[in-house]
Order: structure tokens, then sequence, then C-alpha cells
């Protein structure tokens, strides 16, 4: 049988239209007071979201992101075919217990802070495949959460290097329909997981540059296009030191790209002046900045062809701890606007 | 497997070590260097400010007439409240991030270590919240720490 939408190795071109009809973005207050603030639906400004604990915190984010994204375009929950949902805790449960709430029939994904895009990816793909008219996708962090469970108690009193990230606390939520007006993806390219051997936790970007590298290298060449095509390339949490060492690895492979790259991790905070270090991590980070500015600035056509390209550390602490190495995955997406 | 595809395998994975060696080099260039001189510093500050405030006490229990060994213990008691309570206030995170091990060292950051696993392991409960990871940071410096003393012990004691 002739697979028509695949293209080259890694790629696909999807037929249907894909529509971005809907989107919405709930983030605490360090994101609140960075310079995307006011492209933000809900700045929380108490951590703990007037819940008992970090998780039903980042748990409750993620499910008000859902609704919040139904509710902008007067839909209900039974008008939606799925929920695909993720994030960066044991068991995924942040996703899993905000789905108890949400009556949509579910997809649990991990990829770690590539879980937005997979989303996007997993969603298109459903619609295009005519298994949905509507999909309903979702990706979150909590900088507490992800810091007792990969890192340090809050309170504990440590010395970050600068290589360090912050992990964003948000949910990004976006509702996919076949049609309908608004922003397309219009194609994908599937990462897969490159390990080079990076060992040090507090550096998270350069162990998924290589991973964004090779996407990004097949993506052009599946497409046939190259840096010059896109008015905006844009990873997800590479952070200063992983994007410097993406734009290097890219120059060895013969791809320059320029003042039209940047990652969400840096443009989330002013990294001048929030104590974030190299910038922005986790599902949620991605998932904020494209949710809010990015679609804005399709929106306000600042932008018409955009590559979005979320990158994922996929280590867990036990293995960090028995000296196993962070492999790296990375996914992308074409979204247009004409 | 044939002895051409064992080659041809073994050749892959030293391929495979060489670009991970030539990344590793790449990020080396690219990553910024901790500022050491300034760590150094503050951590060299901090640390001293935390033991001046210990010397003082201690000279004052002296002066108010403790012996030596009560003033000792005395003072690393109040070292001690001083460090939870600080870690309690959400303030002793904010001196660690400047003070790094000149934070972390003193008996204060000991203090920190284990309240602030309290702290944040509270919603699993006392048994196996608190209870069970209230040395999850401060744990491996006890274990190793009656280990050395142990052995140092026992040397002291076939010598003496």
């Amino acid at each position: 049988m002739e697979i028509e939408k695949k293209v080259g190795q890694q790629s696909i071109r999807f037929v249907k239209p894909i529509v971005i009809t809907s989107s919405a973005s709930v983030v605490g207050s360090t994101e609140g007071a960075g310079p995307l603030a006011d492209t933000f639906d809900w700045i929380v400004e108490d951590l703990l979201f007037g819940e008992q604990s970090w998780e039903k915190a980042e748990c409750k984010m993620l499910r008000e992101s859902a609704k919040l994204a139904l509710r902008k375009v007067n839909l209900q929950e039974k008008d939606i075919d799925y929920f695909l949902a993720g994030d960066l805790l044991n068991q995924i449960i942040s996703a899993n217990y905000a789905a108890r709430g949400i009556a949509i029939p579910f997809f649990g994904l991990f990829g770690a802070c590539s879980t937005f895009v997979e989303a996007m990816l997993v969603a298109s793909i459903l619609i295009d495949g005519g298994f949905a008219r509507r999909v309903l996708l979702a990706s979150s962090s909590h900088h507490n959460t992800a810091e007792r469970q990969y890192r340090f108690p809050t309170e504990q009193g440590v010395q970050r290097p600068p290589s360090a990230q912050w992990t964003v606390t948000g949910s990004g939520a976006l509702l996919l329909e076949e049609s309908g007006n608004g922003p397309r993806v219009t194609m994908g390219t599937v990462g897969k997981v490159i390990d080079m051997g990076m060992t040090d936790a507090n550096d998270m970007g350069s162990a998924m540059a290589p991973a964004a590298a090779d996407t990004l290298v097949n993506h052009f060449q599946d497409t046939g296009t190259n840096p010059g095509s896109y008015d905006l390339i844009l990873t997800g949490d590479l952070g200063a030191v992983g994007k410097a060492a993406l734009i290097k690895l890219l120059q060895q492979r013969g791809y320059r790209v320029g003042e039209n790259y940047h990652d969400c991790g840096m443009l989330i905070y002013d990294l001048e002046k929030q104590d974030v270090h190299s910038g922005g991590s986790g599902c949620g980070c991605a998932a904020v900045v494209f949710s809010g500015h990015i679609l804005r600035q399709l929106w306000e056509k600042k932008y018409r062809k955009i590559l979005f390209l979320a990158t994922g550390a996929l280590m867990s602490p036990t293995s960090a701890q028995q000296g196993e190495t962070i492999p790296g995955i990375a996914h992308a997406v074409v979204v247009e606007f004409n | 497997m044939t002895q051409s595809q064992g080659q041809g395998n073994l050749q892959q994975q030293k391929m495979q070590q060489e670009l991970q060696q030539e990344y590793k080099q790449l990020v080396k260039n690219v990553k910024p260097r901790p500022p050491v001189l300034k760590n150094t510093i503050l951590a060299f500050l901090v640390g001293g400010a935390i033991c001046l405030i210990g010397q003082l006490i201690l000279w004052f229990l002296k002066k108010e007439g403790l012996g030596d060994k009560e003033a000792a213990a005395a003072t690393a008691a109040i070292m001690i409240f001083l460090g939870a309570l600080l870690t309690g206030l959400g303030i002793y995170d904010v001196i660690g991030k400047y003070g790094g091990a000149g934070s972390m060292v003193p008996i204060t950051g000991f203090a920190n270590s284990i309240v602030a696993p309290a702290m944040e392991f509270k919603r699993e409960g006392f048994v196996f919240g608190v209870g069970a990871r209230l040395f999850t940071v401060a744990g491996p410096v006890l274990v190793y720490g009656f280990l050395v003393s142990t052995v140092v012990g026992l040397i002291y004691y076939l010598i003496r």
C-alpha cells in the first residue's frame, strides 16, 4: 500500500487542514513577571493555586488550561473526540489526574519537555487519519514539583551553576480541528532518541541539542526546506547553553540559523533580571510560550510560517543515580497562517 | 554474529565514542563557567559571618558563666535552631544561593538539609513523608560520618 502522507525518513505532510482554533495558558508568578506576561490568559500568583500540594496545583493548572481552551470557543467536553496530555512527573500524574475531571477519551503522553509538540503531532495524525474531528491537548510543568522530583527539596539552600535551567510553572492547551479559522499544522517530523553521552543534570540544554540538530537536519532533508524557508524556527527549552550548542551543531552539518531562531526558554524570562540562569525548561515552557506569544504573533501576521520544535531530556532520577547518560528527543511541527 | 559484523559493530561503537568526545568539546566551549572567584569570596564572607555569629554566642554564654563544654553545646543548639528557623521562614535557601559552600558547611547548613525535606515531604504524611525522607540529604553525611568516626576510634584504640 502506498503511504501518501509520509515524506522522506521521518516527516509527515498533512493532507487535511489541521486548524488551531483555540488555545489557553495558565502560568505562575515568575512567568507572570517575565516579558511575555500579557500573552498569558491566567497568571496565578499563589504557587499552590489554592491546593494542598505542588502536585495538586500543577494538576489544577493543566485542567484549567484545557477547560479554558474549550470555553473560549463555546465547546463542551462531549464535542471533543480525544484529550491528549502529559507532564514531567512520575506516571504523568498531573495529566492523568486532570483527565479524571475531563470527560473526553484520553491518551497520556510522555516525551519529557517535548510532550507539547508530541501531542500536536499525535493530534494532527488523529485528525488527518480520519479518527477525530476535534482534539484537545495540554502539557504542564511546575517548578516545585520538578525540583522535588529531580533535584532537592525547595527550601534546601543550594547553589545552581549558570548552565542550570528554571522549570516553568504553567500549562498550555490547544484545540485542533479539521476545519475553522486559524493557524494550521501542515507538516511534522518525528524525532529519534539521540544520546551523546552527556551526564550533567544541571545542563539539559547540551543533552538535548544533538536530538534537536538531528530532527532539524532530517526535517530539512525530508521536506526539501532549509532554515531560510521559515520566518521563525522555535525550540522549546534548550536555554542559552543548548541554543549555542545547537547553532554550532547545525553549522557542522552545513545549515546556518540566524536571526530567525529563538528558544521558548529564553523568551519566557528576562535572563538579565530574573534569576533563572540559562532560561526556562519543562513541558510547560514550550506550551505556554506557543499558546500565548507565538499564536498571537501568527494572528498578527508577524510570522506566516514557523518551524516549532520541542526537545525532551528522557532521564529519570533513578537512571541518573545509576550513572546512565541523558538521552534526548526532539519533535517538530510546521505551523502556517496565510 | 559473523566476524565481519562484529568488526562493523566495533567500528560503529568507536565512531560513536569519537562523536561523543567531539560533542563534549563543543559543549565545553559554549558552556559558561561558574564564577569561581565570586563564589569563593561570597562563600568566605557568608561562612565567616555564620561562624562569627557562633563565636559571639559562645563568648556571650561563657561570659554568663557556662563552662567550656556546656557553652559549646548550647552554641551548637542555638545555631541549629537559627538554621532551622531561617529555613522555615524561607530565608535560608536565599542565603544558600549566594553563600554556596559557605552556608552549607557550617552546622546551620546541616539544620537546613534536615528541615527542608521535613517541610517538603510533610504532604506525604508523617511516616512515609517526614519520617522516611527526613534524612534524604543529611543521611549520607550521617552514615559516612558515623563510619569514619568508628574506624578512627578503632585505630585510636589499637595504637594507643
